[in-house]
């Protein structure tokens, strides 16, 4: 069979970098089982987007769908898209994301198309046949899997596989789905948090803050401190539960998994499900006033220190030494 | 209103797991199990939209016997009944999605609460695929939940903010961490559970074939991370991130 078919994701619009490093992942799965990798890009009105996916990433042929049915992303609408683009184009493997996004279209399409489904994919290979790796128990464990149907559908944890850029410009071809309206979902709003910080996911550098931060307010020193390392913000779950950070900004096993080159976690005690988000950083600096935190023992660099005067007395000797902005 | 609200059995996430050497599996002696912590806010979603519009909350696990275990946590945090579907086998979370879609069909609940993802195999597909097999709409990773009128208005966490969504009943949500505060079970509560009827089936009794279709080959530690070392300024750690991390 072969093909590997990567669905685009979108965020108001916006091609998602996420998308870009899961068609990395769909050329390392080319590699293993043959074949051409296609993407699909859902939406009314995205030929520009598709044109940008096309641009060099890894692709050989983009598909554009659009239609009225697709403004806005629900499951219930993208579901039968997808399926019927898998088949139109013989995919073997159906990947998005492990993105929000990705984690609530796929499991859908597999249990359409009767395919097994990985879960956050780190890797695909040959071992006598198709195997991937993905980590699970808050990524203590890391499994080898084996998946028996003809199609197999996975989501790509894409903090493993970097962009390409300078390939080939892929063709682009417009897709149409035969998706009839359904009267049983309805896409209401989407509130998104503005920022004019880069996206979590993507940027190089992110400071952290926890609930030993104490208060919303008190956020605003790591984002003088991004904003000088041009760095995101996250936050703890503890930080989120106690409404000092948005939703949007929790890392770990339940919400992103981020890898940096600099994580610096700041009032962060460490705990596994933390860990899970950001173990694959590649430098990790703590700043937690206590000692013992378990953070320490991930970091590269820990330092036993008050936050509210580590953090300033870092971002002003970062900014007379010009590092940074 | 009827409810059904499903409960894994997963290992303690405050445990250490542990790999068997020969990477067949993990370790299972002196492992201590309890409710998947999704799991707790679907059941209680249940309990609070049972007090707000009457009617019957039914919890169904699939698992060995001991899950009958989470099953009376559910019934003492104030579900009615429960219904094990027992089988020794680990399920994919596909095997588990046709397993409830047979016991949906029978209950015919009003909506399906469930968590968003286990928290030992860390899937996040089981209430996504059941949608897909019963033809129900989904609305997952839910914050906020209000029902009227036969519909489901969902606040669900999504990347880059907050989304709403709408979903006419019968249809299947899934539980992020901040839909409510679980309950614990009272004391009463134990005992008022003690005399509730959980239902036995086997997977064969609802037709269900469970074969998987992803099978695990092997299991391995992840690599670790060298120790670090302690800086003792600020000063220091900037030196370090520049000259030896090359970071900054
Ligand atoms: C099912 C499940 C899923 C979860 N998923 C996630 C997840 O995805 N992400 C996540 O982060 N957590 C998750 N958690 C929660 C996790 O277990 C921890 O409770 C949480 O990470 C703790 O957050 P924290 O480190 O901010 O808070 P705490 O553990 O309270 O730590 C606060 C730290 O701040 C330090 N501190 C206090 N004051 C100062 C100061 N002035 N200067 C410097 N340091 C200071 C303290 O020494 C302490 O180490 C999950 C839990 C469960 C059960
Ligand atoms: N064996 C099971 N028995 C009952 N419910 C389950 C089982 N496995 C998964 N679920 C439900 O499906 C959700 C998602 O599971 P998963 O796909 O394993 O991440 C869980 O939070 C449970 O509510």
């Amino acid at each position: 069979m072969g093909n590997v078919l990567v669905v685009a994701e979108l965020q108001a619009g916006v091609v998602r970098k996420v998308t870009l490093d899961t068609i990395a992942f769909a050329r390392q799965a080319v590699d293993v089982i043959g074949g051409q990798v296609h993407v699909l890009v859902l939406g009314d009105g995205v030929d520009a987007q598709a044109a940008e996916i096309a641009a060099g990433h890894g692709a050989d042929v983009v598909h554009a769908g659009n239609g009225a049915a697709f403004a806005n992303y629900i499951a219930e609408n993208f579901t039968p898209a997808v399926v019927q683009a898998a088949e139109a184009v013989d995919a073997e493997i159906v990947c998005a994301p492990s993105s929000m996004f990705g984690k609530d279209l796929m499991p859908c399409v597999a249990a359409k198309l009767g395919a097994g489904m990985v879960s956050d994919a780190t890797e695909v290979f040959d071992d006598g046949g198709v195997r991937f790796k993905r980590p699970l128990w808050s990524g203590n464990v890391i499994t080898t899997l084996e998946v028996t149907t003809p199609r197999k559908v996975a989501t790509v944890r894409t903090t493993e596989f970097e962009a390409i850029s300078g390939y080939a410009d892929a063709s682009v071809q417009a897709f149409t789905a035969d998706v009839g309206a359904r009267d049983d979902a309805e896409f209401v709003s989407f509130d998104q948090v503005k920022s004019d910080r880069p996206e979590l996911t993507d940027a190089a550098v992110v400071i952290a803050g926890g609930r030993g931060l104490g208060s919303g307010e008190n956020f605003d020193m790591l984002m003088t401190l991004a904003d000088q390392l041009g760095g995101a913000v996250g936050a703890s779950r503890a930080a989120v539960d106690s409404g000092y950070a948005p939703n949007d900004w929790q890392i770990g096993q339940t919400g992103k998994v981020v890898a940096p080159n600099l994580y610096i976690a700041v009032a962060i005690s460490g705990a596994i499900q933390h860990l899970a988000g950001m173990k694959g950083s590649k430098t990790i600096v703590a700043i937690n006033k206590d000692g013992d935190a378990p953070i320490f023992e991930v970091a590269d660099y820990g330092l036993v220190a008050d936050a509210f005067t580590a953090v300033p007395e870092l971002t002003e000797k970062l900014k007379s030494l010009g590092i940074g902005s | 209103m009827k409810i059904v609200t499903t409960v894994k059995r997963v290992t303690d996430p405050d445990m250490k797991v542990k790999i068997k050497p020969d990477g067949t599996g993990i370790v299972t002696d002196g492992v201590e199990y309890r409710m998947n912590y999704f799991d707790e806010y679907g059941v209680e979603e249940a309990i609070r939209l049972k007090q707000e519009h009457g009617g019957e909350i039914v919890v169904v696990s699939v698992g060995a016997d001991a899950s009958t275990k989470e099953i009376r946590t559910a019934l003492a945090m104030g579900a009615d009944r429960g219904i094990l579907v027992e089988t020794d086998e680990e399920l994919d979370s596909d095997a588990v999605a046709r397993v409830l879609a047979e016991v949906i069909k029978e209950e015919a609940p009003d909506i399906v609460l469930m968590g968003k993802q286990s928290v030992d195999t860390d899937r996040n597909q089981a209430g996504q695929m059941l949608a897909a097999y019963l033809g129900y709409p989904q609305a997952t990773f839910a914050f906020e939940l209000k029902v009227a009128d036969g519909w489901a208005t969902v606040g669900r966490e999504v990347d880059g903010g907050t989304s709403t969504k709408r979903v006419k009943l019968p249809a299947i949500v899934t539980a992020d961490l901040r839909l409510n505060e679980p309950r614990y079970a009272s004391l009463p509560g134990i005992i008022k559970a003690k005399r509730k009827k959980i239902d036995r089936k086997t997977p064969g009794d609802l037709g269900v074939d469970t074969a998987n279709r992803v099978n695990v080959l092997q299991y391995e530690a992840p690599e670790t991370r060298a120790a670090g070392q302690i800086v003792e300024s600020v000063d220091e750690l900037i030196e370090k991130l520049r000259t030896e991390a090359k970071a900054l």
